[in-house]
């Protein structure tokens, strides 16, 4: 493992996105920043530059107009990186799904690596799908070098 | 010459939780023109909403906002129950007030942080932040849920909270007044906040009537209205006092949110300690029929639910008008002549909650 894959495992640098989620994913989200969760202690830092992120946080279902800054954001971070869907909106839609402007979930735009369930999903479960998320980010990377070597 | 130069201001932007765009057409560091561009979270719930059980809809309305989520439901339940002619029990509508003023206090908690947060003071972020865990561990105790918590219901409250637990609320709101009372302190008479918030973005009493503002934006210029006046569920008893500000800047629109925190305090303890003996809900009986309009306060000013119902069990429309929908054009006044420094304290000052006005 070389150092970037190190640093990069051991302080993940998030991007939150909300493609059309009610807030209350959102305000779960934040509450994982704040002194009671303190995710900051594992090296998360939450960041609002796209081309700094390596994970992309979804909250919400993905609508006909923010799909479109949804794949740009995606598309602005560089590998490896991992998406990870929070809340039964981002997975299928949710109470949503049957809305007439709403496209599904998060899958229906962008290769999602974890989906954590709830409406909304508490802290701690958020917690645990950033780390997974890290997991598979690293088998990946991991894979690709040995592809190339 | 200077030079005109338009920024995009979001959809996505560290300072906003949620998607909203405005366009600044700027002339050097100064604000000329602000517009803005929304529908980044619309999902057309009134439209679901005529499509789905006239019951069901309770979690859907909910679902509109999780900030505010008991106050939608509360407005929404309340329409349809004077539609259906039912009676609240007094103690279901004293619950009522309990919930929606933790929810005031929450959601102003939340805000008092971002606001910090807008204007580079994390730590004050991070208290009110925490601070506002209290009140999400009243919600898991009292409730069963941190966010959405789907406590009311058409005829009343899902479920009632046992003294014990009414005891244990009021042993956790006495901490938090003690944090809070630390946290507000630095708000209000910190020297740097005070050069960030005093004369920003001022909004006259006049303009703030004709542009139709709401809630706390509008009673921090000095009108005096307040939807808790007009006596729904147990407000009638438990009167409450708009609290108004004059200034009409954005260390006035912050000063608003402290008192009311305050107030909502006040009326929890209120509550608890009046809370009657009876049912906690009644069964509805037969369909809606006929058209209601429902008023309810939320923390970011008044909410209106338009039902019109025909005795089926679907509804044949839901109109929803969030107070933050009538914060844009107020805001959109505020913007222009201010520092683009300024920006992001100013659009956080009216509280937006982009997810209710799109719905
Ligand atoms: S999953 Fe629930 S809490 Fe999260 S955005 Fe959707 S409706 Fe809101």
């Amino acid at each position: 493992m070389g150092l970037i894959d190190i640093a990069r495992s051991k302080s993940p640098w998030i991007l939150h996105f909300d493609a059309g989620a009610c807030n209350g994913c959102d305000i779960e989200l934040l509450a994982c920043l704040t002194p009671v969760y303190d995710v900051e202690r594992f090296g998360i830092i939450n960041i609002g530059n796209p081309k700094h992120a390596d994970v992309l946080l979804v909250t919400g279902t993905v609508n006909k107009r923010s799909a479109r800054v949804l794949r740009n954001l995606y598309d602005q971070m560089p590998e490896p990186k991992a998406v990870v869907a929070i809340g039964a909106c981002a997975l299928s839609g949710g109470v949503f799904h049957q809305c007439y402007n709403i496209l599904g979930g998060v899958d229906s735009v962008l290769p999602v690596d974890v989906y954590v369930p709830g409406c909304a999903p508490k802290p701690e479960a958020i917690i645990e799908g950033v780390v997974m998320a890290l997991g598979k980010m690293q088998e990946r990377e991991h894979a690709r070098k040995r592809g190339a070597a | 010459m200077a030079q005109r130069t338009v920024i995009p201001f979001g959809p996505q932007h560290p300072v906003l939780p949620e998607p909203i765009q405005l366009k600044l057409t700027l002339k050097d560091e100064i604000v000329e023109e602000a517009l803005p561009h929304i529908g980044y979270v619309h999902r057309g719930v009134e439209k679901a909403a005529e499509r789905m059980d006239y019951t069901q809809n309770v979690f859907l309305v909910e679902r509109i906002c999780g900030i505010c989520s008991f106050i939608h439901a509360l407005c929404y339940c309340q329409g349809l129950e004077r539609l259906m002619g039912l009676e609240v029990p007094r103690r279901a509508a004293y619950l009522r007030v309990i919930w929606s003023e933790l929810h005031r206090l929450q959601s102003h908690h939340l805000w008092l942080g971002l606001y910090a947060d807008a204007f580079g003071f994390e730590s004050l972020f991070m208290e009110f932040w925490r601070s506002r865990e209290m009140l999400m561990d009243i919600f898991e105790k009292t409730a069963g849920s941190r966010v959405i918590i789907s406590a009311c219901c058409i005829g009343g409250v899902r479920r009632d909270i046992s003294d014990q637990h009414l005891q244990e609320t009021l042993e956790t709101l006495k901490m938090l007044e003690a944090a809070f009372d630390k946290s507000s302190e630095v708000m209000l008479n910190d020297y740097t906040v005070k050069k960030r918030t005093v004369g920003k973005g001022i909004l006259p009493a006049d303009k703030a009537i004709l542009l139709g503002a709401a809630g706390p934006v509008l009673r921090a210029s000095g009108v005096e209205q307040d939807a808790r006046q007009t006596g729904f569920a147990a407000y009638d008893e438990l009167r409450v006092e708009p609290v108004v500000e004059t200034a009409g800047d954005c260390y006035a629109r912050a000063k608003v949110r402290i008192r009311e925190c305050r107030q909502s305090l006040d009326l929890v303890r209120r509550a608890i300690a009046g809370l009657p003996d009876t049912d906690i809900a009644v069964r509805p009986k037969g369909r809606p029929n006929g058209r209601t309009i429902s008023r309810v306060e939320q923390p970011r000013g008044e909410l209106l639910y338009f039902l019109a119902a025909n005795g089926t069990q679907k509804l044949d429309r839901l109109r929803v008008r969030t107070p933050t929908f009538a914060n844009v054009a107020p805001l959109v006044h505020m913007l222009p002549g201010c520092e683009v420094a300024d920006v992001p304290v100013i659009v956080l000052s009216i509280d937006p909650c982009i997810s209710c006005t799109e719905r």
